[in-house]
Formats: C-alpha cells, structure tokens, sequence
C-alpha cells in the first residue's frame, strides 16, 4: 500500500518526544497526534511556526511550554510569510559566512483557517516564490479554538456554531474548499494529503515534504472530538473512515505527478463516516445521498488525475 | 573620502540601507516609496549588496517577512506608505513587542478617500502606539542619516525595538538635493555587526510569543514601556557618536534661532525647512519668533521639549494630519499634555496644513505665525486653524 517509499516504521520511529506530554489539547485531538507524529519525522534541527489556533495556545501557556524545538507564534494570516523570513534569514546568513551551513527545516503548522481563509494569500506567496519551507495544514474542518465556527474547509452538511442545524438549514450549505488542489495548482514540488491514523504514512509525507527543495504542503485532517462531536477515543476510527469512504483521499503530487497511497478495492458508503459525528447528527437521506454523490465525483476526478498523470 | 552628491531622498534611503549591509529586504510597491524598493533590487542584481531580497505579495507580509528574518538573526529593512503602512498596522504591534529591531522607511501619504498619492503624516500618527522608535527627517541628508542611525540604534541589545524613518511623500522621496555620503569605511565604524542575542536557534530551543493572562501581561507592557522610553538615551549616544564620525550632530529636536524668541513654532519633517525661510524673514523684521523641529516622535522627547521652549510665551505647532474630531493635530494635544505640569502659563495654537501634499509657501508660514499668535493671545472657537483652508 506504501510501496517503496516506507522509511518510518514499527522500529524505525524516534523515541524522543520533541512535543512533550502535559500540553493542555483536548482528549483524542487529531492536531496534537499529527504534531507528534511530524516532529519524530522532522528531528530537533526544525523551526515550527504557528498562527492563531488551538496550537497558538494549547502548548504554549506561559510560563509552561511542551515545544522542545525553537517555537514561535505567527499572527493568523502571516505563518507562511514569516517562515519564509526565516527561511531567507539563514539562506543569507550562511551565503554571507555569517553562519555555518546546516539544515534548518522551516516548517508552519497551521490550522484550515489559517490556511484556507485568512492566510491563503501569504501562502499562495510563499509557494510562488519558491521558499525552501514546508507548510503544514491541520484539517479540523472549522475554526476550533474559538468554538466551532465554519471555516470554507467545513463539510457540506456539517452542523457548526455559525453554521448551525435548524428548522429550514442543513448546516453548512457549501462544499469543502479543496485547498490540496488549490496548492497543487501552484506546481510546487511536493502536496500530500495525510491523516494521523496512517502514522507511518504521515511521518514519510513529512519527512519528504522537508527534505524535498522549494516549496512542499501536507495537508493533514486532523479529526477534532470536540468540534465534530464523537467520543474522544474513536479519533483514529474516524480518521480510517474519512479514507476509507473516499471522504479524504491520502494522496500525493510530486513534481506534477499524482499517486494515491492508499488504494483501496471499493470505497465504504459515506453514511459509516457521517453517523457516528454529532455534527452530521440532524443529515435526512436525501442529504447523505448527495453527499455521496459529491464523493463518488469527487474521487472519480481524482481517479482521472492519477491515470493522466501517474507517478 | 566621504562625497557630496546629488540624491533623490528615497535613493538616500537606499544607500543607507545598502552601506549597512542589510541581510533581508522584504518589498511590496506603493506609491510614494517604490523607487527605494527599484533601487534596492538593482543593488541585489548587481551584486552591490549580498542580500535576500523577498518580493512579498502585501505589505503584511513584507513586514512578517521581516519579523521572521530579524528574528532568526538578519538585519532587515523594508519600506513603504499609507495604504501599506495600515495593512501592516497588526505586524507592527508583533515586531515591536517581539523585540525585533526591523528598520523601516515610511514615505509619509495621506489617507483615502479620497484616493490620493501625495504626503502628509495621517499615516504616521496612526502607528503612535505601536512601539516603534520613530524618527521625522526633514531633509535627504537626515533621511540618510537617520536610516543609517537607525540600524545602529534599533540594534542595540539595550535597545533591541525596530524603528521608523519618516520621510514626506514626493517632497523627500522624489526630490533631489545634495547628500554627503560617507565611506565604507566610516560606516563600519558607526554600526558594528549585527548580533541578536535572542535569534531562533535549534541548538537552544524557545518558545517566542507565547500566550500570557493577566497575571504578567502588564508586567510585559510596563517593561517594553520602559525600554522603549529608556532608548533615548542610546539615540543620544549614537547621535553624538555619528556626529564625531561624520561631522553632523542631531537632537531630537532641532531649535533653529531661538535666542530670545518670545514666539516659537513647532514643526516636522520637510515643510520645516520653508519654515525656517519664514522665521529668517520675520527675524530680519525685527519679529522675536523661532522655530523648534521635531525630529524624535516615540520616544517622545520631553526634557528636550521642555528645555527647547523654556524662555517661549507661545508656541505655535504646526501639524501635518488632522485628527478627525479630536483635540487639534496629534503633535498639538501630544505637546500640550506634556507641558501641561512644567508651562500651565504657555499659550497654544494649533495649525494644521500641508495635508496631502497640499504646497505651503513661506509667506502662508508667515501669515500663519501672525495668525497663531492672534489666536494664542485672543483665543479662538475653533480646536485648530486650517492653513490656506477654502470655506
């Protein structure tokens, strides 16, 4: 299913925990799984930036910190174009033998808001001209950390605070933005979708998007118990069902070439995805019917892609 | 040898920039400052400065593109003006409280609607609070002096706070006056190498700008206040140091015939040198006024302000913005509230002028000096007079 790209496995995995237990996330939060997992697959020579979100706080209280990496917060909309500060900052400083020459991995880990909405512009920038960072997006499909608000990663039919289920509304009345094709569209190296509960096949995706020169995105969906309403421990149910329907295609584009890593014979019906989710709770038949239709369209165009331009 | 040489003000800008040896340029056009940018990136292209030069997609990101390159150790500079200057407004608030000593030029424009180009300092006075040392030039040998100080002065690790040189849109940046340029040499002797004590480093991770609650958030204010204020006193040293270098002394603010002025006004940036023709032609008359430049806006200079105007009965202060509905122009209430302990017997006038590159002549300074003075002796109904206003 991974093919010959594995390098993280069962014993091939860090031990050091570069993100401390104690940090003040949620039960069962996708995010802070997927930050774990990315900081084994990045190492201690790593820069992370953050903008305003759950993460902007949840590790980061002074005067406690869980960050054992050099840690900033960025303003919400800025995160790429501060990293690619930095990222020129030492590309400069080591041509002017003002440092010695190492690797730095600048790396943002933003949140759908951060990256969809407010920050799209800085990052649409950042990957044109080409920066040598890699840009984390961690999907939990509204803006959490202000109490489940949508954001245009939320899912039709999703049920948010501003967004909620009533009488004569089914929640969320537009479809997911699809950021990953939005960034693929920028021809940049390396895009990859990923989930927490495909560990190894997260860690890779990381860890090549760092070592890969230029510009490389993950876009991870980061399932959020709080915000999506499911008991804290069927996070990585979740996040297996999301593949598993074809809600969320683990996938990468490297150099322009597609390759779905995980392939699977058939695709489970979505309502396996959507039931056990306070937030689709209120969905009627007709509802679910055209979601399933959207993603069997949608999985169909990416099918396409992959044929087209295979790897 | 150091030369003198015929230079457009936002050229100025970037030979000062380009003598300190900037590591990171951030830059996004606007009106009046592009020819600092244009002139930047020939440097770069031409291998007359090793630098980084980032061609942002806004200004928000220029400035966040410099905070992150100050932040992992490079001496950043950007530039830009009105428009601009708002849409960065958030990132000054970080940089300044991150204590990140980005250099900055700002070609002072007016602010639409309407839609407009030319100069005047309603964007300037809307960054009042946000931290940064704020310098005013009047003339492109203090647009080049002033930029060149700045590094030295916002890199201070006393200091470590980013600073802003103003200068007028068009009337300094697209104006072409004689500049005396210094030697490399000099220039390395003035600003030593830049060395952030807190850089980002892997090898001693921390976390930067972290969330704090009420119980240490005014500590940190009250800190950065501090040292922000306690700048001063290293803008003074490094003026006199600059002045032993390079022949030419600053203080925040310049008195220019002042012995025995009983009459002061009180002016920034360009429009202070057609002042000074209007103070020379009264003078000559036999008329006891003087003129008072402001050259250092945050930290503001009250001692110096104080000892400028210590034998004046009234100061007449010009300003080159209009607070919408407030108390006169925000230099006036700012110099008001500062003499309000030390000169309750001072008399005021507010004038406000020059608003959107809007020409004042030296005669209209005349006029408006005599008017100040009336208004100051009588008193007036209205919070400030509108110099050259049609009604």
């Amino acid at each position: 299913m991974q093919g010959e790209l594995i390098k993280f496995g069962k014993n091939l995995v860090a031990k050091d925990e570069l993100l401390t237990p104690g940090h003040r996330a949620c039960q069962g939060c996708g995010s802070g799984l997927a930050i774990r997992l990315s900081l084994k697959a990045l190492g201690k020579d790593t820069i992370v930036g953050i903008p305003a979100g759950c993460w902007a706080g949840v590790g980061s209280m002074y005067p406690d910190t869980a960050w054992r990496i050099p840690w900033m917060q960025t303003l919400f909309e800025n995160a790429a174009a501060q990293m690619s500060g930095i990222e020129s900052a030492y590309r400069i400083l080591m041509d002017k033998g003002k440092m010695p020459e190492r690797k730095i991995n600048c790396v943002a880990i933003a949140g759908d808001g951060a990256t969809n909405d407010i920050g799209v512009a800085a990052l649409s920038g950042v990957l044109e001209r080409g920066h040598d960072i890699l840009y984390i997006c961690l999907d939990n499909e509204a803006y959490m950390n202000t109490g489940i608000q949508r954001s245009s990663a939320t899912p039709y039919g999703a049920s948010t605070t501003t967004t909620p289920a009533g009488k004569v509304s089914a929640g969320q009345a537009t479809w997911k933005k699809n950021m990953i094709e939005v960034v693929a569209a920028h021809n940049i190296p390396y895009v990859a979708s990923a989930c927490p509960s495909y560990p190894f096949d997260l860690m890779n995706k990381i860890k090549k998007g760092a070592e890969i020169k230029g510009p490389a995105y993950v876009h991870v969906l980061a399932p959020c118990p709080t915000g999506w309403r499911f008991p804290p421990e069927l996070t990585i149910e979740i996040g297996r069902l999301a593949v598993e329907t074809g809600v969320f295609p683990i996938y990468e584009v490297e150099n322009g070439r597609y390759k779905l890593n995980i392939d699977r014979p058939s695709l489970k019906p979505v309502e396996e995805y959507l039931k056990p989710q306070g937030r689709f709770r209120h969905l009627s038949d007709t509802d679910i019917e055209m979601i399933q239709k959207r993603v069997n369209e949608e999985y169909n165009k990416l099918k396409t892609k992959i044929a087209c331009f295979a790897a | 040898m150091s030369k003198r040489i015929a230079l457009e003000g936002s050229f100025a800008v970037s030979e000062a920039a380009r003598m300190a040896d900037v590591d990171v340029i951030a830059a996004y056009p606007i009106t009046p400052q592009t020819h600092i940018i244009e002139r930047l990136a020939d440097y770069v292209a031409n291998g007359e400065l090793k630098a980084s030069y980032i061609p942002v997609e806004s200004e928000h990101s220029a400035m966040s593109a410099c905070y992150g390159a100050s932040a992992a150790g490079a001496r950043t500079f950007t530039a830009t003006a009105s428009q601009g200057f708002f849409l960065m407004h958030e990132v000054l608030h970080w940089v300044s409280a991150m204590r990140q000593p980005v250099i900055m030029a700002v070609c002072n424009r007016a602010v639409a609607p309407p839609a407009n180009i030319w100069g005047d300092y309603s964007d300037a006075m809307t960054a009042r609070d946000t931290g940064w040392i704020q310098l005013f030039a009047a003339n492109n040998q203090e647009v080049f002096d002033f930029v060149l100080s700045s590094f030295r002065i916002g890199e201070d690790p006393r200091v470590l706070l980013p600073v802003m040189v103003h200068l007028d849109g068009f009337s300094l940046s697209h104006v072409i006056e004689p500049v005396i340029l210094p030697e490399q040499e000099e220039v390395n002797r003035f600003l030593p190498p830049y060395q952030h004590p807190y850089a980002i480093d892997p090898d001693n991770p921390m976390s930067y700008s972290m969330v704090m609650g009420p119980d240490i958030y005014s500590e940190i204010k009250k800190a950065q206040d501090v040292t922000l204020r306690e700048s001063k006193e290293i803008i003074l040293q490094a003026w006199k140091e600059f002045g032993d270098i390079f022949g030419r002394y600053y203080s925040p603010i310049e008195s220019y015939k002042t012995e025995g002025a009983k009459t002061l006004l009180m002016s920034t940036g360009c429009l202070s040198e057609t002042a000074k023709v209007a103070i020379d032609r009264k003078r000559d008359k036999g008329e006891d006024v003087g003129l008072i430049i402001l050259h250092l806006w945050r930290p503001f200079p009250f001692e110096e302000l104080y000892q400028a105007i210590k034998d004046a009965e009234t100061l007449v202060v010009f300003d080159r913005c209009i607070s919408l509905g407030g108390p006169g122009g925000p230099i006036i209430s700012e110099v008001k509230s500062a003499l309000f302990d030390k000169r309750k017997d001072i008399k005021f006038a507010g004038l406000i002028g020059g608003l959107c590159g809007r020409n004042l002549s030296v005669e209209q300074f005349e006029d408006a000096l005599d008017k100040g003075r009336e208004i100051a002796e009588k008193g007036s109904e209205e919070v400030f007079e509108t110099i050259g206003i049609r009604e």
